[in-house]
Order: structure tokens, then sequence, then C-alpha cells
């Protein structure tokens, strides 16, 4: 079975997101830019990445990129376009 | 918690291997000694790096199967996956003394700890109940007794991964009932499910809506989406339900 | 700090196994499949083709217009950025030499986009002179549509995000501009014998 089919969703990219916000974001609440729909960045859906370098997360609402973050050669560039806005609330860790 | 001050962030740190634990054919969990661990939230994860030696570099995620009442204790539980490049060597060719790069704890989303409450209704497929197990083996840490169900849906017994734990966590009757459905092969006297899990298993195993449960549902993608959208069908709230889409990544 | 983690070895990266093979990929047998959003599913009573951007007239074919040229049926090498290269995979497909015979332009670059927004950016002289196909047949079946079908962009003398799945056209532009990959931080170009996977490689 091709193990590549599968799509995760914005827990997989936890990690890399934390390099940028020094904090968890997977429990983060965003608003879609296309839509509108409010939900948890663990929520959403996930493509190519940790497969590829590059991370696309769209709205599980309407499928929209909600952001792409690409960690390749020491570097990791973010785009948040696809958000109104991104919430977080403390730090989930002990 | 000591530690948890000075390491705000998330950076690569070092277990040492310190159990290897066979819990099916397939499947074998990597207990690490970890020190200066800052402590976790049952549900989180680690991202493990491995490095050859002319310097190749590759990562995983994998769901941190201890709890975190035991401290300076991170096990994972690893499937080898078939021509899998990462898999075969974690659950295969690490030994006992081995050194392993990861960091974390890292989710924020996919988490429970008693203080959260219940009811709680977990619903696992395959190796999705690995984060499921924290919670359990958290929940029996702390003694509660918050009612919880779990529903693991596994193609044979032989896949049923911490099957003798799972037995004995239920056998307390503290709170906890655990449902079995085997999708592929069931043993001759088998009472239980023996399907996918369905719209028609989850109303009879899962709380009644009114219950208010917190629901975490962990698994193949496929097993996620129609649980999910089952479950909110049969009218639990979507905000009570989190998943997590366990996917092979490249073994 | 720079572990390395005993006994690990990886997946075989040794570039002296087959000259077929560009610096850092290796061989894999099946067909992976990696994709930035959900599949499309446009009916083929609804797909065209089009050529379009800095040209003197636009051009267009409906699918059934489309499979009326000409095609050929080739075999080439694939090499994905994210490392893995599968050799002598057979296509069939129509040029684009075939569908810019006629095109009158001076563009020097083009964009290809497709259905669900993906876009890519190449040099036209990458895509003429028998290098580039719109494909719609693999190993000998119709194009599955996880692997792009009904159609996709076929370049494979780059790495593989050039080849764009889903193609519905090629924009001609006069100066180069980032598509979708590109603009996150991929090369422009993406040679793979030169490992140019990110930009400033």
């Amino acid at each position: 079975m091709d193990e590549t089919r599968l799509a995760l969703d914005g827990n997989a990219m936890a990690g890399i997101l934390e390099e940028l916000f020094v904090s968890d974001v997977t429990a983060a609440r965003g608003a879609c830019a296309t839509c509108g729909s409010i939900a948890q960045v663990g929520a959403q859906h996930l493509y190519m990445y940790p497969s590829s370098p590059g991370a696309v997360l769209r709205c599980a609402a309407c499928e929209s990129v909600l952001m792409v973050v690409v960690h390749a050669k020491e570097r990791i560039r973010f785009a948040l376009q696809g958000l109104t806005w991104i919430e977080i609330q403390g730090t989930a860790t002990t | 918690m000591a530690g948890a001050a000075v390491q705000r962030r998330l950076s690569w740190r070092v277990g040492e291997v310190a159990e290897l634990v066979d819990e099916t054919p397939r499947v074998r969990s990597l207990v690490m000694s970890v020190q200066d661990w800052p402590g976790h939230l049952a549900g989180q994860h680690v991202d493990v790096r491995l490095t050859a030696d002319d310097g190749y570099q590759t990562q995983r995620s994998y769901s941190i199967a201890s709890p975190p009442d035991i401290a300076g204790r991170v096990a994972v539980t690893v499937e080898r996956i078939d021509d899998g490049e990462v898999s075969p060597f974690l659950a295969g060719e690490v030994q006992v003394g081995d050194m392993l790069e990861f960091r974390g704890p890292i989710g924020g989303y996919f988490v429970w700890d008693v203080a959260a409450g219940g009811p709680l209704f977990l619903v696992a497929g395959g190796s999705g109940v690995c984060p499921l197990m924290a919670m359990l083996r958290h929940r029996a840490a702390r003694a509660s007794t918050v009612p919880t169900r779990l529903l693991y849906s596994a193609r044979s017994l032989d896949d049923v991964i911490y099957r003798d734990e799972l037995d004995r966590l239920a056998a307390a009757a503290d709170g906890l009932e655990v449902s079995y459905t085997l999708t592929r092969a069931q043993p001759v006297e088998w009472n239980g499910y023996r399907r996918r899990v369905d719209r028609a298993m989850l109303e009879e195993v899962a709380w009644p809506p009114w219950e208010q449960a917190l629901t975490f549902v962990c698994g193949p993608t496929p097993l996620v989406e129609s649980v999910a959208e089952a479950l909110v069908q049969l009218g639990h709230d979507a905000a009570r339900i989190k998943t997590e889409r366990f996917g092979p990544t490249g073994g | 700090m720079r572990l390395v983690t005993r006994g690990f070895k990886g997946r075989p990266r040794d570039a002296s196994v087959s000259d077929r093979l560009p610096p850092g990929q290796y061989l894999v047998r099946d067909f992976p499949v990696l994709s930035a959003g959900p599949t499309p599913h446009t009916p083929l009573s609804e797909w065209t083709f089009s050529i379009n951007g800095e040209v003197d007239e636009a051009k267009r074919w409906t699918w059934a217009e489309f499979r009326d040229l000409p095609s050929e049926t080739i075999t080439r090498d694939l090499h994905c950025v994210t490392k893995w290269s599968k050799l002598d995979t057979t296509w069939e497909g129509v040029s684009v030499d075939t569908l810019l015979a006629g095109v009158v332009s001076a563009a020097d670059y083009v964009m290809a986009f497709c259905d669900g927004g993906y876009t890519t950016n190449l040099p036209l002289e990458d895509l003429t002179g028998g290098k580039a196909w719109i494909a719609f047949a693999y190993d000998g079946q119709p194009l599955e549509p996880e692997h792009g079908g009904p159609a996709r962009l076929l370049v494979p003398h780059l790495y593989l995000w050039k080849s764009a799945k889903w193609v519905r056209g090629l924009q001609l532009m006069n100066d180069d501009a980032p598509g979708f990959w590109e603009t996150y931080g991929y090369h422009m170009y993406g040679d793979p014998w030169q490992e140019q996977r990110y930009s400033g490689d």
C-alpha cells in the first residue's frame, strides 16, 4: 500500500510550528480567511508534510490553504496567508 | 516542575533506551530514560531524529505511550511497516543502551489529563491506540474513576497492542470499559464486534450525547473521519471531539 | 549536537549505485502520491486546456479536441524533490510542441495552472523541443486522479513538482514569476542533476 497516500492533520506539524511560535499551536484556534470557519489547528487537513519539507495546511471545512510552511536548508519559511487570525492561549506543556 | 522553566524552546535532546517490550509480532515499545524531562500531557508526541554516519537525517513522530506520572520516562510504541525506512530500524535494530535523539513534548490539541474530567470516550484504530493508552495509564496512575469507554478496532486479537494491560485495567472495575472490534480475523468463541467501526456500533458503545463526553479518536484517516462524522450525526457535540490522524509517512 | 544513531542506515543513497540517479536520490519501485491539496474531480465534459497570457491569440481545447491531437508514448525517469526516483516510467501524452504549434508569442516563461489552484513556473524553452507533454495515460492506463488525471504536465528533466498534476493550461509570461512551491522557497528552475531543490541551491 502506498504509505504516502494518507493525509494527516495539524497535529503532525506541531513540532515545526513550535519552532516559530515557541509554544504549541495545535490547540490554537484559527479563522479561515476564505469561509470564515473557526477550528483548532490540530483538526485541520495537512498535506505533504512530513513526507516532504513543505507543509500545506488546509481548512477542514472548505479545503482552502490556511498556511504553508517549508522547512529546508536550515531555514523555515512560514506563510500564514489563509488565516484571518490565529489565537494562542497559554501553554499546554506542564 | 524541575526543568520546565529552563527549556521553554523545543530543543533536541537525547534519551537512553532502557527497555524494549514486544507488544505484538509487529509492534515494539521503546522505553527511554530521559534526564531533565520536563514532563508531558497524555496525548502529546515526540519527534525522533535519526542520523546516519554520513550525516543523512530523517525524522518521525511518535505518540508518547507512557503516562506523565512516571518521571523521566518517555516510551514510544512503533509498528514495523514493511519496507519502511525507520520503523524496521526502531522496532528491530535498536538495543537497550542505545541513545536516541528526539524533541518534545509536542502538541496541545489532542491531550487529556484527569483535571479535564469526563466521561471519556476513546476510539482507536490500530496503532492509534498509543496516545489513548497514555491517557488510560495516566488515569490509572491517578486512581481516577472518570467513567471511560475505549472502543479499539484491530485486525485480529494478535494485533491488539497492550492487550494484557488493557484486560487488567478493565478488570479493575474502576469505571473503565473496553470493547474491541476485530475486523479481519476473530477467535472461534469471539462474542465481540467483527466489523469496521460504523454508526450502529458507535450508537451502542458511545456514551449518550447528553453525557457530554470528551471524545478522542485516533487512527488511520478514513476511520477518524467516519467516526467523527458519525458521532456528530448521532448528536454529539463536535467541539468535544478531538481527532488525530495517523498515517504511515514513509515507514 | 549531531548524534549519530548507532546502526541506522536509511534508504540506499549511494549515487554510484546507478548513474541514472541524480545526487541525493534513492530508487523506489512503487509510485508515491504527494499532493498539496485534495484531488480535484473535474468532469471531462467541463475540462478544457488553454494557452493564454502573452500570446497573440489564446487557444483552448475541449477533452475531445485534446484527445484528437497526435500523441506519443514515452519512457522517462522521474525525480521527486522528496528524494525518491522512479526509473523507466511509461506515459502517453500530447507533446507541448504540438499544443504550441502556431502560437505567436515573444514570451520566455510559462506558468502552468491547474484545478485546485496549483501553479508552477518554467522557462518556455524547457517545455519545447520534445521535453514536455500533457500526459493522459500512465503505464498503459488512463491517468488516475491521484496521479494527476485526467491530464498532467510532464517535464521529466526537472524535479517532479514542475510536472503539475491536474493541469488546465499554460500562461505565457514575459518575465519569470514564482509558482506555488517556488513562492514558498523551492528553486525557481529545479534541475535534479544540479540538486536545485530550494532557492539558493
